[in-house]
C-alpha cells in the first residue's frame, strides 16, 4: 500500500472545479485510489474517483488529506495526484 | 385579459382549441411548428419493484448504461458552454456516472428495487447529504436531482428534461422556463416562446425580450397542443392561432420587414417636439456593454454586478472586480455608466452572503441589506468600483438596490464618499422608498426605479407566479402612482435630481411614453428594445405624453390603462408592437 499526504491548495477547497479536475485525473488511472482526511482511519477512506465522495469529504483550503493506492505504478500515480491537489486549481 | 380559449373547447388533445389568449410580453408575429418542453419526469412509484422477468443483473446493466449515456450527453453539452456554466455542467456530468451514486443504486436493485426507483432513492440520499453540508454543497443538491431525472428519463426511453433539440427552427411551448433552461436556449433555433404559466416578469418574459424573441405567457391550454402543430403567434397582442391562414402569413411577412427596421436606433432618444430622453441600456458585463454601445445606447442605466459574483462560493478579489467593471466602463467613453452594487438574495442566492433557509426571501436579507449581515463586502466592492472608475473615460454613477429608508440612503452615500465615489444614488424598488423620495434625495444625487420589484412589492404578488400575472404588471395604476410620487419627491427636494427607470417597464414602448409623461428623465432597457422605444417616443410630444400619463393614472385597472394608452398610439399597430 502506497500512501501520500497533500495539502489542499485551491482557495475554494476541494470541490466544484478543483474536484472535477482531480476526479477526472483519478479516473484516468488504472488503479483504485482512496482519499481520507488526515488522522482518519484508512477504513473510512473514500473512493477518490467519485466526485460525490470528494465533495462530501468537505476538504477546505489548507486541510491535509491522505491518498492511498495499491499495485504497480502506485507511487508515481500518487505523486501526480498530490501535485494536482497542491496547485490552486481554481485560479487557473 | 387572460386565458380563455375562445373556441370554447377544453383545449385537450382530442378536441384542440384553435385559438389561445395569454399575456403578450415580447412583440413579434411569426409562424412555425411547435415543440413542447418535455413533461417533468414523474417520480417512480414508492417501493416500485423489478419487473417480472428482469434479473437484477440486467437491471444493473441498464442502469449503468443509462448513467453513462447521461454523462456523455452532459459532457457534450458542457463543450458548448463557457465560463462558470461550463464548470457546473462538467461537474454535473461527473455526478451522473459517479461510482458512489451508481454503487448505492446497484445495491438497491440487488434488493429488488426497479432501476428507476433505485436511482431515485440513491440520489435522494446523496442530495440530503449535500444539503446537510450546507453552503455551496447544498446548492449542488439540485444538480444531483437534475441528474436523477435525466437517468430515469433515459431508463424509460422518454425525452430528457430541458429544451428539446431540433435541427429546424421551432416555437417552444412549455409550462414555464427555468433560468437553467433559458441558459441553453439557442436563439437561432427558437422562433418564439409560449408558456401556459408565468407572468410578465417571469424568466421566460425577460429572456424573450433580451433575445428579441416574440413571446406570450399565461396562455392556459397551449401545453395541450401536439409537437409539430403549425401556429401563428402575436407577441404584442398575446394571441396564438392554430393552423394560420393567408392573413397571418401576410402579418408574419410584414413583421419581418418592420423588425429589421426596428433594429436600428440612431443614438438619440427624443420626443416629436425635441424633448430629450436619453435611452440607456441594462447590461450584465463587458460583452453586453460592447453590444449595447454598438446598438446606439446612450450609456448604461443599469450595470448588474452580480455577474461577477454568481456561481462563486467566495467573494471575488479586488483585482477581479476592477477588471470586470473596467471592461464595461471602457465600452462607453464620455457616457454615463450607472453601476448597481451587488443585488444578491431572493432569486439570486449567493452562498457567502445569503441565507437560503429564509422563509420569505423576497422580503429577506437581499440587495443592500446584505451589508447588515456581511459588512465589508459592499465597502470592498465600492473600493473596486472607484479603482475601476479612476482613469476611465466613463462618467461613473453608483447605486444601491433594495433601499427602504432615507437613513439607508444616507449610510450608502457615506460609504460612497469614503470610497471616493462622487455620484451616489439608490434604486426605488420598495414602495416606502417611492413614498419618501424627497427625503432620500437629500442624501443622494439620483434615483432609478426598478419597476419589476416595485410592482411585486406594491401589489404583494410574486413575480414568478402565473396565476398572479394580471396583478404583476407595471401598468397597475398603483405602480404608476408610486412612480408619479417619486418624481414629485424629486421636485419637492428642490434640485430636480434625475429620476430614471431601469426595469422591464422601460422596454415597453407604450409604457415608456407614460413614464416620460410622468416626468421620468431617462430610460434604461435591454439593448434590443432601444429602437422600438425610440420610434414610439418620437411619435408624441411632451404634452401628449403627459396627457397619456394622466389617463393611465386614473384608469380603473391595469388592462384599462394599457388599452387606453395603446389606442392613442396608432404607431404601435403600424409597427406590430
Amino acid at each position: 500500500m502506497s500512501e501520500r499526504t497533500a495539502v489542499i491548495a485551491s482557495r475554494v477547497g476541494l470541490h466544484a472545479r478543483p474536484a472535477g479536475i482531480f476526479v477526472a485525473a483519478v479516473g484516468a488511472l488504472p488503479l483504485e485510489v482512496t482519499i481520507a482526511m488526515a488522522g482518519e482511519p484508512a477504513d473510512d477512506a473514500m473512493d477518490a474517483s467519485s466526485i460525490l465522495s470528494i465533495m462530501s469529504l468537505g476538504a477546505s483550503n489548507g486541510d491535509t488529506v491522505v491518498l492511498r493506492a495499491d499495485g504497480e505504478g502506485a507511487d508515481e500515480a500518487l505523486d501526480s495526484l498530490v501535485k494536482i491537489l497542491e496547485t490552486d486549481l481554481d485560479a487557473e | 385579459m387572460i386565458m380563455q380559449t375562445l373556441s370554447g373547447s377544453s383545449g385537450t388533445k382530442q378536441n384542440p382549441a384553435s385559438r389561445f389568449a395569454g399575456v403578450g410580453v415580447s412583440p413579434g408575429r411569426v409562424i412555425g411548428p411547435i415543440l413542447l418542453m418535455p413533461q417533468a419526469v414523474p417520480e417512480p412509484a414508492v417501493g416500485e419493484r423489478l419487473a417480472a422477468g428482469t434479473s437484477p443483473e440486467e437491471a444493473c446493466a441498464a442502469l449503468r448504461t443509462a448513467a453513462q449515456a447521461v454523462q456523455v450527453n452532459l459532457t457534450a453539452r458542457s463543450a458548448g458552454a463557457s465560463g462558470a456554466g461550463r464548470a457546473v455542467l462538467e461537474a454535473t456530468a461527473l455526478m451522473a456516472n459517479d461510482p458512489m451514486l451508481v454503487k448505492a443504486a446497484v445495491k438497491l436493485i440487488t434488493n429488488g428495487a426497479s432501476p428507476e426507483r433505485a436511482i431515485w432513492d440513491a440520489a435522494a440520499s446523496v442530495a440530503e447529504m449535500l444539503h446537510n453540508l450546507g453552503g455551496y454543497m447544498a446548492e449542488r443538491a439540485t444538480d444531483i436531482l437534475d441528474v436523477r431525472r435525466r437517468i430515469v428519463a433515459e431508463l424509460r426511453g422518454v425525452p430528457a428534461p430541458g429544451i428539446p433539440h431540433s435541427d429546424t427552427p421551432f416555437i417552444l411551448v412549455g409550462e414555464d422556463l427555468a433560468p437553467a433552461d433559458t441558459a441553453t436556449l439557442d436563439p437561432a433555433k427558437v422562433l418564439a416562446l409560449v408558456t401556459s404559466s408565468g407572468g410578465p416578469q417571469s424568466h421566460t418574459a425577460i429572456i424573450a425580450r433580451a433575445l428579441g424573441l416574440p413571446a406570450v405567457v399565461a396562455a392556459v391550454g397551449v401545453d395541450g397542443l401536439t409537437d409539430g402543430t403549425e401556429v401563428f403567434i402575436d407577441g404584442a397582442a398575446g394571441t396564438i392561432l392554430v393552423d394560420p391562414g393567408a392573413d397571418e402569413v401576410a402579418l408574419a411577412a410584414a413583421w419581418k420587414t418592420t423588425s429589421a427596421a426596428l433594429a436600428v436606433f440612431d443614438g438619440t432618444g427624443r420626443l416629436a417636439d425635441g424633448h430629450l430622453v436619453p435611452l440607456r441600456s441594462n447590461v450584465g458585463g463587458a460583452q453586453d456593454a460592447v453590444k449595447a454601445a454598438a446598438a446606439g445606447a446612450q450609456g448604461v442605466g443599469l450595470l448588474r454586478t452580480e455577474f461577477c459574483f454568481l456561481e462563486r462560493d467566495t467573494e471575488p478579489t479586488l483585482v477581479e472586480q476592477v477588471a470586470a467593471y473596467r471592461g464595461v466602463f471602457d465600452a462607453f467613453p464620455g457616457e454615463k455608466v450607472v453601476i448597481r452594487t451587488l443585488d444578491a438574495g431572493a432569486d439570486k442566492p449567493l452562498p457567502f452572503l445569503t441565507d437560503a433557509s429564509e422563509p420569505n426571501p423576497a422580503l429577506g436579507v437581499r440587495g443592500y441589506r446584505t451589508d447588515f449581515t456581511s459588512p465589508g463586502v459592499l465597502a470592498r466592492q465600492l473600493e473596486a468600483i472607484a479603482q475601476a472608475a479612476d482613469g476611465s473615460e466613463a462618467d461613473v454613477w453608483v447605486m444601491a438596490p433594495m433601499i427602504s429608508t432615507a437613513e439607508e440612503a444616507e449610510h450608502f452615500a457615506g460609504l460612497c464618499a469614503a470610497a471616493g465615489l462622487k455620484t451616489p444614488g439608490v434604486m426605488i424598488e420598495v414602495p416606502s422608498a417611492a413614498l419618501t423620495a424627497a427625503s432620500i434625495l437629500r442624501f443622494v444625487d439620483f434615483v432609478s426605479l426598478g419597476t419589476n420589484d416595485l410592482t411585486q412589492y406594491a401589489m404583494a404578488a410574486d413575480r414568478q407566479l402565473g396565476p398572479l400575472a394580471a396583478l404583476n404588471t407595471p401598468w397597475q395604476p398603483a405602480v404608476l402612482q408610486l412612480i408619479r410620487l417619486t418624481v414629485a419627491g424629486s421636485r419637492d427636494e428642490g434640485h430636480n435630481k434625475p429620476v430614471g427607470v431601469c426595469g422591464e417597464a422601460a422596454a415597453d414602448p407604450a409604457l415608456a411614453v407614460v413614464l416620460v409623461g410622468l416626468g421620468v428623465a431617462t430610460l434604461s432597457m435591454t439593448a434590443r428594445a432601444l429602437a422600438a422605444v425610440a420610434a414610439v417616443l418620437g411619435s408624441v410630444t411632451l404634452p401628449e405624453a403627459q396627457q397619456l400619463a394622466a389617463l393611465a393614472l386614473t384608469a380603473h385597472s391595469a388592462a384599462d390603462a394599457r388599452r387606453i394608452v395603446r389606442d392613442k398610439l396608432p404607431i404601435l399597430d403600424r409597427l406590430g408592437l
